[in-house]
């Protein structure tokens, strides 16, 4: 290897493609297709006393409408993802409510018509007979249990988990110091720009459903349309094409088009998709973030830590098909970069009447995050104390790794940071923040955080150098915008000793790749990312046998460079990948492309048949990775703001991001997705509110209302990186993917405190609601 | 209507949105819909020159007008149009399903202000959401934009 593309700010490959306007979109699949709607629940929380689809399928062009009692999954709960002991109420939705709506955006009905207009004016005319009961809403009042989501869920509480290390009780009483808090983080939204759909085609033919899904799991979406179906794994193909941003969200599986689609296709003989409009997005796509945190903190004069007790009730929505992750998440994330020597959390994971909740970029962590560093202001306020001091004096040093937190993972191992040097990013953080301006209503705010990525359990990856030299590679997780083309492309690059142009990267095709798991919780470059180092180094070991073979040397002595398998150091003994390509195969019929130099007459000689026992032709190989724990990144974020006491409006002066994410593949790369990240953090915090009035209702489902930050509300990001790399896989490197979003709340937090004078307990924030504050404290 | 240069018919339905006609009877996917009520900016296409929401104009509005949509800047042979170019560059786009109405913004802007101000790039640009890069990396293709155009 001498050119080494891990690591260089290469241009993404993705991008030719998709400036043109030639990205391939889900929505943008057609061939015939007829398209559908859902008719959706306009209740909270109700009893459904009758369906009449008669006038609906009586409408001009439609072509069949579905209830439950059409579907021979009708009566089928959908799966629980993630099954967990302490999961004891584990409740999903079935694909069609019959009986009980329990959101609002529950689909009631599914049409199926010539035209997405001709489904909806059909949809309007399906008439559902609703008993509205009473609707709880907010997890306070869900955890008081005054009414229940699910008859047979007592107290509304899904799950319940208590984890401690050390002695809290203990030591809270042997403290010097003592301090209750209580903090209270609200829901939030990814909102992608391009919401989901699903295309779908049965080919009777050849008894082969495929299906475009704008999925982050196209593998597990195929296994599970598999067993609903009956059919072979290998009948069904599932590609999610371009995917415009994911974020979280668009891993559940399964929502009901995701069956509907592809069962009114294998119905229908028909091609049928499914494009959501973003009004329904709103309330049928899964949220995140609802929880109220209730904090005692032991500390010392010095502000050190001693005991931390948590206790939190996560608002899980209507149901819980992702398990209770997200609550896992948040009680392992908790102490963050900081000594905590006893630390207790339980938390209740309780059912409202809102939508469904699933990991949104940050994943439990933004929450966890801010009760932390939250908690550390307040100890600071308390002593007298530089919020940074506090915090130096609490973290966990250089020295101290791995680092046992003593508590559960969303892996199941235990939580063990790998790797790190969290003082080294708090002072470059505050240096890089430089001098405070000057004038009134400024506020410095500050925030550390940890961040577990690299989940398993393993990913996979297929590499193949083709006869023209070209090298092909491909991998089960989609892209839904993290240039994974391009990072896979220089992973084997390096590994081959082959130019990025020359490296075509497919991934989230089951017909290219079919086993893996999916691109989330910052796992990719972890999981993906090493198996294909893995699948090219097979490669290239195997193209060194082969070359070793054809030039008589010792493959040890061989190297990968500029194309070629070449003596080292001595660039004219050497054999083009391309005709190594070609030796990989020996072929009985020249079929073009050099192969005639493969074929019986013509191939070197070699004692024994052409494919030795255990060679397998073709130069290809196929790799996997399965990491043994999570990869632990972390940063420290800076800034100053200003904030007008009249308006309450915010003006970010400056952001600083400090970033350990372990060995940079591509800091172009990574830089995007801190930038992307601390946006849709700043858009959390202070912006995107989902207003859910008392009956349930989304009051504000539109961009008009649900106010995601434009260009303007958001300021230059200043990023600076330092690499720990991870000891845990051979690439070193840990996940990137939602690191900018985790502490903003916290730190924005901080900083409007200082700003402003009030004390800043909740997220989000808005002008209005720091009018209130200040008119509730003067 | 003229789009990209060609004559098309105009399209018999009514009430079908130029954003509609334009992706689902032209075939022209590159415009994309990510709200349909005007806000995202995705389905920006140019109509005269002038960048407009197609989602929020009927495609018998279009009638008699030329719209220009993003496979209309360069064609497949050619080299990416400066706007194009400098979001590759800048690595002003990540998912890329906002990023035609981006450009489109974008060479709408430069038509008005060729050296924009970082103020006249905000409010250029201030009417496309986009959830990927927090902005940055697309104001500095704007400026990088900008440079191109002029050499």
């Amino acid at each position: 290897m001498t050119t080494r593309w891990f690591g260089a700010r290469v241009q993404r490959v993705e991008d030719d493609r998709l400036l043109r306007g030639h990205g391939r979109f889900t929505d943008d699949i057609d061939d015939g297709a007829l398209e559908s709607c859902l008719v959706r629940s306009p209740y909270a929380h109700a009893r459904i006393r009758s369906i009449d689809v008669t006038a609906a399928r009586a409408m001009p062009g439609v072509i069949a409408v579905y209830t439950a009692a059409e579907l021979p999954f009708g009566q089928t709960d959908l799966p629980i993802l993630i099954p967990h002991p302490n999961l004891t109420h584990g409740r999903t939705q079935r694909c069609l409510a019959s009986e009980v709506v329990r959101y609002v955006g529950e689909a009631v009905a599914f049409v199926v018509a010539e035209s997405r207009c001709l489904a909806e004016d059909a949809a309007e005319m399906v008439e559902v007979d609703y008993e509205p009961l009473p609707v709880v809403i907010t997890p306070e009042s869900a955890a008081r249990a005054e009414h229940l989501v699910h008859d047979d869920v007592p107290g509304n509480v899904a799950a319940e988990m208590i984890q401690e290390a050390g002695s809290v009780e203990a030591a809270l009483a042997a403290s010097p110091r003592r301090k209750r808090l209580h903090f209270r983080f609200e829901r939030g939204a990814a909102c992608p720009m391009e919401a989901r759909a699903v295309w779908a085609r049965w080919s009777t033919s050849e008894r082969r459903l495929t299906v475009y899904d704008s999925t982050q799991s196209p593998t597990s979406i195929r296994g599970g349309l598999a067993v609903l179906f009956g059919l072979p794994e290998s009948s069904v193909e599932v590609i999610a094409p371009d995917v415009g941003g994911g974020f979280g969200p668009k891993i559940m599986l399964f929502y009901p088009d995701e069956l509907l689609v592809p069962f009114a296709a294998m119905q229908l003989g028909r091609p049928v998709k499914w494009t959501e409009d973003r009004q329904e997005h709103f309330t049928a796509v899964n949220q995140e973030r609802g929880q109220v945190h209730e904090v005692e903190v032991g500390f010392d004069d010095e502000g050190k830590l001693l005991a931390l007790d948590v206790d939190f009730v996560h608002d899980a929505g209507a149901y819980t098909p992702y398990g209770i992750i997200l609550p896992i998440i948040t009680a392992g994330q908790v102490p963050g970069p900081y000594r905590v020597p006893n630390y207790r959390v339980r938390f209740r994971d309780v059912y409202t009447n809102a939508t469904p909740t699933s990991p949104y970029r940050g994943a439990g962590r933004p929450h966890a995050c801010f009760v932390m560093e939250r908690t550390l202001d307040r100890i600071a306020a308390e002593l007298a104390l530089d919020r940074a001091e506090v915090r130096r004096r609490n973290l966990i040093q250089p020295d101290q790794f791995p680092y046992e937190v003593g508590v559960a993972w969303q892996d199941g191992n235990a939580v063990v940071y790998d790797s790190g040097n969290y003082p080294v990013l708090l002072e470059k953080a505050l240096a890089n923040l430089g001098p405070r301006p000057g004038g009134d209503h400024v506020g410095m705010g500050l925030g550390m955080y940890v961040e577990g990525t690299g989940v398993g359990p393993y990913e996979g990856a297929h590499v193949q150098v083709l006869v023209s030299g070209k090298v092909v590679a491909a991998t089960g997780i989609p892209s839904q915008g993290q240039a994974h083309a391009t990072v896979w492309a220089q992973i084997v690059a390096d590994e081959l000793g082959v130019d990025v142009a020359d490296v075509e990267v497919t991934g989230g095709d089951t017909r290219r790749f079919p086993w893996g798991v999916g691109t989330f919780a910052s796992r990719g470059a972890v999981t993906a990312g090493n198996a294909m180092a893995v699948a090219a180094g097979m490669v290239a070991e195997k193209a060194r046998q082969i070359a070793a073979d054809h030039l008589e040397v010792d493959p040890a002595d061989l190297e990968l460079v500029g194309g070629k398998v070449q003596v080292k150091g001595s660039p004219d003994r050497g054999i083009a990948l391309a005709a190594v390509a070609v030796l990989a195969n020996p072929v009985r019929y020249a079929f073009g492309g050099g192969t005639e130099a493969a074929t019986q007459f013509t191939a070197r000689p070699r004692p024994g048949p052409p494919l030795h026992e255990g060679e397998q032709p073709g130069l290809e190989a196929t790799g996997y990775y399965s990491p043994p724990a999570s990869t632990w990144a972390a940063g420290c974020h800076t800034c100053y703001v200003r904030v007008d006491p009249q308006t309450f409006r915010l003006e970010i002066l400056k952001y600083v991001v400090v970033h350990d994410c372990g060995r940079v593949i591509n800091p172009l790369v990574v830089e995007g997705q801190i930038e992307g990240g601390v946006a849709q953090g700043i858009g959390g915090a202070f912006y995107e509110r989902l207003h859910y009035d008392s009956e349930g209702q989304l009051r504000n489902a539109s961009f008009m209302e649900f106010l995601m930050p434009y260009a303007t509300e958001i300021p230059a990001i200043e990023i600076d990186h330092i690499e720990t790399p991870s000891p845990l896989n051979p690439l070193g490197v840990k996940g990137a993917g939602e690191a900018g979003v985790i502490p903003v709340g916290a730190v924005l937090a901080s900083a409007i405190e200082e700003a402003l004078g009030v004390p800043i307990t909740e997220m989000p924030l808005s002008p209005l609601k720091l009018f209130e504050l200040v008119k509730t404290r003067s | 209507m003229k789009v990209n240069g060609v004559v098309y018919p105009t399209p018999a339905d009514p009430r079908r949105l130029l954003s509609d006609h334009l992706r689902h009877d032209l075939g022209l996917t590159g415009t994309h819909v990510g709200c349909e009520h005007g806000v995202c900016g995705c389905c920006t296409v140019l109509l005269d020159g002038a960048p407009v929401r197609s989602c929020l104009l009927l495609a018998v509005q279009a009638e008699g007008h030329e719209v220009t949509t993003i496979e209309g800047l360069a064609s497949d042979a050619a080299p990416l149009h400066p706007v194009q170019q400098a979001f590759h560059e800048c690595h002003g786009l990540q998912c890329g399903f906002c990023t035609p109405g981006f450009v489109l913004s974008v060479v709408g802007l430069l038509a008005q202000h060729p050296n924009p101000t970082p103020e006249q790039v905000d409010e250029g640009i201030a009417g496309n959401l986009c959830r990927c890069t927090g902005y940055a990396s697309i104001r500095r293709a704007v400026h990088r934009a900008a440079e191109l155009s002029q050499k």
